[in-house]
């Protein structure tokens, strides 16, 4: 028993003593530090993220436009007086409309009269400008000997100048507007005939290779075509599947094998599933490329998983109780499932098919697989049509060399943005709804 | 007449086949339902099966082998010339034939590929009609058996319900079917890949250059298929990758579940939500546009020569894309940990932090692990973030300022635009395809495993 004759308490009052526990403490704080620093750097990334996609994208959906004074004469158009309705229409379909904005905007800046001052002067509106005008006489012939303050698109360059994206004080070669267009502009400022409006053309067209003409209407249906899709294959197959594996399945090794493998596909890269459906449903059942049925298909077995997942949490959250009663009564087992455990069940199954979808809605890689990234101006009217989708359209819009492609598509990105918080949105609220604790 | 005309007509004659047989059933108790085994509606869903299920696969059956059929003998009738022409091109000349079939091509002008389009064409409508009206009687032989059977004690709800458990059965195989078909698609492609490049020279080779001659004299003809570089550049991201959602996901996990308030937490949790449900396109752009330029531009501030498409600035988006999945499932690994181990050793005298550092996380370390391979399996997979911010070029390099491609860009790059689907080109985007859903599968499974096997059991 030496040890305990030599035994001292600790004297926690003793110098060493002391620096030890500061020391300690210090380490403490200093963890403590470290953990929130962590919290607080995710949140800066979020919170940066989501400050530059809205910077840049609060302006994609504005659009500058000029207003001009266009004099439609019935010479270039032809008098709607004096010939059928039909004839007239014709006419102003083949008519170049380019020759009314020459004239609208030499009438405004007579001192641009060589033909390169005037090629100059036609790069101040867009392209679509055109199209506009021609609407508009298509649409009211009355129009035509009149003159008309009509407000066009601008070029994109007119627009990127008007956000601030190209800084007019720089040196001339080393900005996209030259001098002689910066001119142009300010004189227009300074009659008030430049402005910037809601761009609704945004949302309701489709792509175009014109920054101000582009819009996501296209890819917004495509992704509409795909995912309906996707939701008539994967809600009923992964709600069955769920079911079977819940409720039906005898527990033995292939069961559990079904089940391994679901889990499993759950981590499989999504671009594996792209080259799956490139090989299977466009290589072996040879269906149209491009086309939204293919890709619901493809994002159909990418989301199976969650929503099997999601489903059988569901199912084995109600208790046996209601089963057994429903047994009691006399109903069958299939009965007991579809009448009673299923309905139950719902607002969970709901909730994850809607997550599942909002996945589906997000990806892109498996879409490039299958060639949904082609170019495509028309609105796809049925799921065998060629079509792209929002992310994909995000993708391609991000590919584009024009600087006014950049607030497009992080304008696109918002309006993505908006389609997936609203989706978690309804999950949220469906779970808070509905959901019962036993 | 078209596939989903075939369609719409079935689903009206099983609507039919459910009122009749319903009406019947009831008729032939006189309405008195308690002498019927089953309840009405049950001899109906039964009619309505024996229509659906013989006239579907009729269709089904018509859909799957009816074009290549039809296609088979509009070939053969062709003459030997043009079918010796493209002999082993068959589907250069059935695309000819298509597109004269589909948009009226009015650039065709051998007649006999115009002789072979009208024969496609009425061989086509005639089969469409043919399934038509086989899919339709099948249908209609269904709906009389059917109605046939209706009788007072025929067990109708248990033949509905045997058809109901095969098509659960039926639905449970398609994950399966799934699994198989990758399995079956990226091996089939590959092994037909491996047939023209040694596996050896593909795993091991150094040099990544996929273009292949379009003719035999061109210079350069073989491309090389050394994936090497591919691999490097994979890892390099995700290990870059790592270094960002490491730490910030694992610390934070633990700010969040052993420090934070009540009220903090129910902010930042769902933060780390949303920063996993952004879509990876969006990380894509933000990698691309904004943190790329600023590392490029501190790069040079400091007098470091960073890349614009640099793997820094992949590798540290790809982080911030993952930090939710580590942090998440390391705060389940953590909250799993029995409070009294924790307060055993606050108790004794433990600051929080060494209570952490020597207690929860030892005892949660199979599953921090699990969900560090996790989502390392997760940047491996990744491809938007890649494909749009790291590079293009094959570049065996440890420097992490230079651009590096990976396997998923590679795969992108060589399956989008036009594509023969028989170049060793294409085919290799299936063999680097394999090699991903190997890494990844194998990497999940084996944390799974070791989340399982090293799981202290503390109940």
């Amino acid at each position: 028993m030496s040890d305990n004759a030599d035994f001292r308490p600790t004297d926690w009052g003793s110098d060493k003593m002391q620096a030890r526990l500061r020391n300690r403490y210090r380490k403490e704080r200093t963890f403590r530090v470290a953990g929130f620093a962590a919290v607080i750097a995710a949140g800066l990334f979020l919170v940066s993220l989501l400050f530059s996609i809205v910077r840049d994208g609060s302006m994609g959906f504005l659009q500058t436009s000029v207003d001009l004074d266009v004099t439609f004469s019935a010479e270039i158009l032809g008098d709607p007086r004096a010939m059928t309705p039909e004839a007239f229409d014709e006419g102003v379909r083949r008519v170049n409309m380019q020759r009314l904005l020459l004239s609208a905007l030499t009438d405004y800046f007579p001192e641009a009269t060589s033909r390169r001052d005037q090629r100059a002067l036609l790069k101040l509106v867009s392209t679509g400008a055109r199209d506009q005008l021609r609407q508009m006489v298509l649409d009211k012939p009355d129009i035509v000997g009149t003159k008309q303050t009509v407000r066009l698109l601008a070029a994109d360059d007119i627009d990127q100048l008007r956000k601030g994206k190209i800084d007019a004080d720089a040196h001339e070669n080393d900005r996209k507007v030259k001098d002689q267009e910066l001119g142009w502009y300010k004189k227009l400022v300074a009659d008030d005939r430049i402005s910037l409006n809601f761009h609704t053309e945004f949302l309701t067209s489709g792509d175009s290779r014109e920054p101000e003409l582009a819009g996501i209407w296209g890819a917004t249906v495509g992704s509409a075509l795909t995912l309906m899709v996707t939701l008539l294959i994967a809600f009923p197959v992964g709600v069955l599947t769920a079911i079977y594996l819940e409720e039906f399945a005898p527990k033995n090794r292939i069961t559990d094998f079904i089940e391994v493998n679901i889990n499993n596909l759950a981590a499989v890269p999504s671009i594996v599933f792209g080259l799956l459906g490139l090989a299977l449903f466009l290589g072996v059942m040879n269906l149209p490329r491009s086309a939204p049925l293919v890709g619901g298909l493809t994002l159909a077995l990418m989301t199976l998983p969650t929503i099997i997942i999601a489903s059988r949490a569901s199912i084995k959250a109600v208790p046996p109780s209601i089963r057994d009663a429903a047994r009691g009564l006399g109903a069958s087992p299939m009965q007991v499932v579809f009448h009673h455990v299923v309905p139950l069940a719902m607002p969970g199954i709901l909730t994850g098919t809607i997550i599942g979808m909002a996945q589906a809605l997000g990806e892109t890689a498996p879409l490039l697989m299958i060639g949904m990234v082609a170019f495509i101006v028309d609105i796809p009217g049925g799921v065998t049509d060629a079509a792209t989708a929002l992310p994909v359209q995000i993708y391609l819009w991000a590919d584009s060399p024009e600087r006014a492609f950049v607030e497009k598509t992080s304008a696109a990105i918002m309006v993505l943005l908006a389609f997936l918080i609203a989706m978690n949105g309804v999950a949220i609220w469906l779970r808070q709804k509905f959901e019962r604790h036993w | 007449m078209t596939n989903s005309a075939i369609f719409f007509v079935l689903v009206l004659l099983a609507l039919v086949a459910f009122a009749t047989a319903r009406q019947r059933s009831l008729r032939v108790v006189d309405g008195d339902t308690a002498k019927l085994h089953s309840l009405p509606r049950h001899y109906g869903y039964f009619a309505a099966t024996c229509v659906l299920v013989p006239g579907l696969l009729v269709l089904a059956l018509w859909l799957m082998f009816g074009k290549s059929i039809i296609e088979g003998l509009v070939v053969n009738g062709l003459p030997d010339a043009i079918q010796a022409e493209y002999a082993d091109r068959i589907t250069l000349l059935l695309n000819r034939i298509r597109l004269v079939v589909e948009n009226a091509s009015t650039q065709e002008t051998n007649v006999d590929i115009l002789a072979a389009a009208e024969r496609f064409h009425s061989l086509y409508l005639k089969g469409l009609w043919a399934a038509f009206s086989l899919s339709a009687s099948f249908g209609l032989v269904g709906l009389y058996t059917a109605i046939n059977r209706t009788k007072a004690d025929f067990r109708a709800r248990n033949v509905f319900e045997r058809v109901l458990n095969a098509l659960l059965i039926l639905s449970s195989v398609i994950a399966i079917a799934t699994t198989l078909g990758i399995v079956g698609s990226l091996l089939f492609e590959s092994l037909r890949f491996f047939a023209e490049v040694p596996l050896g020279d593909f795993l091991f080779g150094l040099k990544w250059s996929p273009q292949t001659a379009l003719r035999a004299d061109q210079v350069g003809a073989s491309g090389s298929f050394g994936a090497v570089p591919l691999f490097a550049g994979t890892f390099m991201i995700s290990l870059l990758a790592m270094l960002v959602a490491g730490p910030i996901g694992l610390m934070s996990a633990i700010y969040l579940t052993q420090y934070a308030s009540t009220r903090m937490r129910r902010i930042a949790k769902p933060a780390l939500e949303i920063l996993a449900g952004v879509p990876t396109v969006v990380y894509g752009f933000f990698a691309a546009l904004t943190i790329a330029p600023l590392f490029r531009d501190t790069g040079e501030f400091l007098g470091l020569d960073i890349a614009s498409e640099s793997a820094l600035a992949a590798g540290f988006v790809m982080g911030i894309m993952i930090i939710p999945f580590v942090s998440s499932l390391s705060d389940d690994a953590i909250t799993a940990v029995p409070r009294s181990l924790r307060d055993g050793s606050l108790a004794l005298g433990a600051t929080p932090s060494e209570t952490i550092t020597k207690v929860l996380v030892p005892a949660a370390l199979p599953g921090i692990v699990g969900a560090f391979l996790l989502a390392i399996s997760r940047a491996v997979g990744e491809t938007m973030i890649v494909v749009m911010a790291a590079g293009m070029q094959p570049n065996l390099t440890a420097n992490p300022f230079e651009a590096v491609t990976t396997v998923t860009v590679q795969i992108v790059a060589l399956l989008t635009g036009d594509q023969e689907f028989d170049s060793a080109k294409t085919l290799s985007a299936f063999a680097l395809g394999l090699v991903l859903f190997v890494i990844t599968m194998g990497l999940n499974i084996f944390a799974l495993r070791i989340v399982r096997k090293y799981r202290e059991a503390y109940d």
